[in-house]
């Protein structure tokens, strides 16, 4: 494997000193360069609590993570047997009480005809749609999992079934589901909330969601962290722009994806 | 007589130079995260031998509370990392520089060796070669340890989109162990490699700055008798 490059050559100490010194200077500078680089990107005007070239890159990797996502992308299930409480995480939107025999989920959207609409509905008619159950991991973004039993109906069936999320092929590219109090809010993109994992949710582990944990009605979706998993929706607005997230503005990514 | 012997290829150099900072940033914003669900320990039952981390270690480097940020920076410093190493990989490969990385069947018996020198519980000099059994088993094995964490660290972030990947490492919450397990891997190997490196001297650490080493020799010396005697891992 001798080479003529790896061949030795005799050399002389000045010429030997010479390279020497050129190539810790290249590295030197480089080093100066990479950490001015480095300072430069820590330093740049937050955006939404991140340095905002980080943001663009969140975005990109955003429109990969979308590029590639599919309905056909599908969380693992589990036996039943496995699901267990998840913790509770957190109890923004959830400190106002709740009357949930007068609470009605306000529907904000554009009707097939273009024309926009606000439609309430009970939990009665949520119940009425096709009921799924699948037992899923929930995810923290914190980084530990829970793995739960959850029933409800699918955010796709309540689309097809009322359609407020724009007339066919100029459908909203955004939903926000935002608490009653509107202390908790969050964005999804829109084929997120069409998958078919994401429901809107009333049962966990075989009984009525309790109130710390979303009642009367909760978003469940295994393609998001459990940040996007909103509690006690109050009202659900179909958007042409992304919509703010709670979580979002306090330095997470907005897509949150999984 | 001196002579200069090329040893270490530009390229090489400059990948292994990225590395080493992006790597250290990955590992730090990857503390952030771990911060924020910091439950793995070294113990049995009852007894832990150690917890990662002590509230001390967070303390010292300001270390909680920074999830959110941790994130930000680990999933744009994953785009540099992943690229260097498989531009890296693609360079040996091209240049036949893998020759002298890959392992063989006489690796394992010879890095066996290489540990009972270092120890001085051998004498006979080690294999006058670029590299050496040892290393050849270190800078591969650190190079699957990467691809392991490209991986495991794929299954965390896409777990819905990759459940087959998730699934084949056993799993969401054992991806997120072996994640750890592969950066604890990273530090130990930092450790050892820096500690071979104080140990080989000077030739063998301007090498790989500026890419040859001077052998001293009355006669021309040949190529496969002129690499540092010492190891580096």
């Amino acid at each position: 494997m001798s080479t003529l490059e790896n061949t030795p050559q005799p050399v002389e100490d000045e010429a030997l000193q010479r390279r020497s010194r050129r190539s810790f200077l290249v590295a030197g500078i480089s080093a100066l360069a990479a950490l001015g680089g480095w300072r430069w990107l820590a330093t740049r005007p937050d955006e939404d609590g991140v340095p905002w070239p980080l943001r663009r890159v969140l975005e990109a990797n955003q429109q990969l993570s979308e590029a590639y996502f599919s309905n056909a992308h599908l969380a693992p299930v589990f036996p039943r047997h496995r699901a267990r409480m998840p913790r509770v995480n957190g109890k923004a939107g959830l400190r106002t009480p709740l009357d949930t025999a007068t609470w009605r989920l306000r529907v904000e959207g554009i009707g097939p005809n273009g024309v926009p609409q606000t439609k309430e509905f009970t939990l009665a008619d949520i119940q009425a749609l096709p009921q799924v159950e699948m037992t899923t991991d929930l995810k923290c973004i914190e980084g530990w999992s829970t793995v739960v039993h959850w029933a409800g109906a699918r955010f796709a069936d309540f689309v097809a079934r009322y359609p407020l999320a724009g007339p066919a092929g100029q459908q909203l590219p955004y939903v926000s589901l935002v608490t009653p109090d509107e202390q908790y809010y969050v964005g999804f993109d829109m084929a997120s909330a069409l998958h078919p994992q994401t429901l809107l949710c009333y049962e966990m582990n075989g009984a009525p969601l309790t109130p710390e944990h979303g009642a009367p009605l909760r978003l469940v979706s295994p393609v998001k962290y459990g940040i996007k998993n909103i509690k006690r929706i109050g009202t659900i607005r179909f958007t042409s722009q992304r919509p703010r997230d709670y979580w979002a503005v306090r330095g997470y990514d907005w897509y949150a994806g999984l | 007589m001196k002579y200069i012997q090329e040893k270490h290829p530009l390229a090489i150099r400059w990948f292994h130079w990225i590395n080493f900072p992006v790597l250290a940033l990955m590992i730090w914003s990857g503390l952030w995260i771990y911060w924020a669900n910091d439950v793995y320990r070294l113990g049995w039952g009852r007894t832990t031998l150690l917890k990662f981390f002590p509230q001390s270690f967070y303390d010292a480097f300001h270390m909680d509370h920074k999830l959110a940020q941790g994130m930000s920076w680990h999933f744009v410093l994953m785009w540099v990392f992943a690229l260097n190493g498989l531009l890296y990989v693609a360079y040996t490969l091209l240049s036949g520089e893998w020759r002298y990385l890959l392992p063989n069947r006489h690796s394992f018996r010879e890095a066996w060796q290489v540990v009972l020198h270092d120890l001085r519980l051998r004498k006979e000099p080690l294999p006058p070669r670029k590299f050496n059994g040892a290393q050849q088993l270190a800078y591969t094995g650190v190079v699957l340890m990467g691809a392991g964490s490209l991986l495991t660290g794929l299954a965390i972030f896409r777990p819905t989109q990759f459940p087959w990947l998730t699934t084949a490492l056993g799993g969401y919450e054992w991806a997120r162990i072996e994640h750890f397990a592969l950066t604890i891997g990273y530090v130990l190997f930092f450790l050892m490699h820096v500690t071979q490196v104080v140990r080989a001297g000077w030739n063998n650490f301007r090498a790989m700055v500026a890419g040859f080493e001077v052998v001293e020799a009355p006669t021309p010396p040949t190529p496969e008798k002129t690499s540092s005697p010492s190891a580096t891992i």
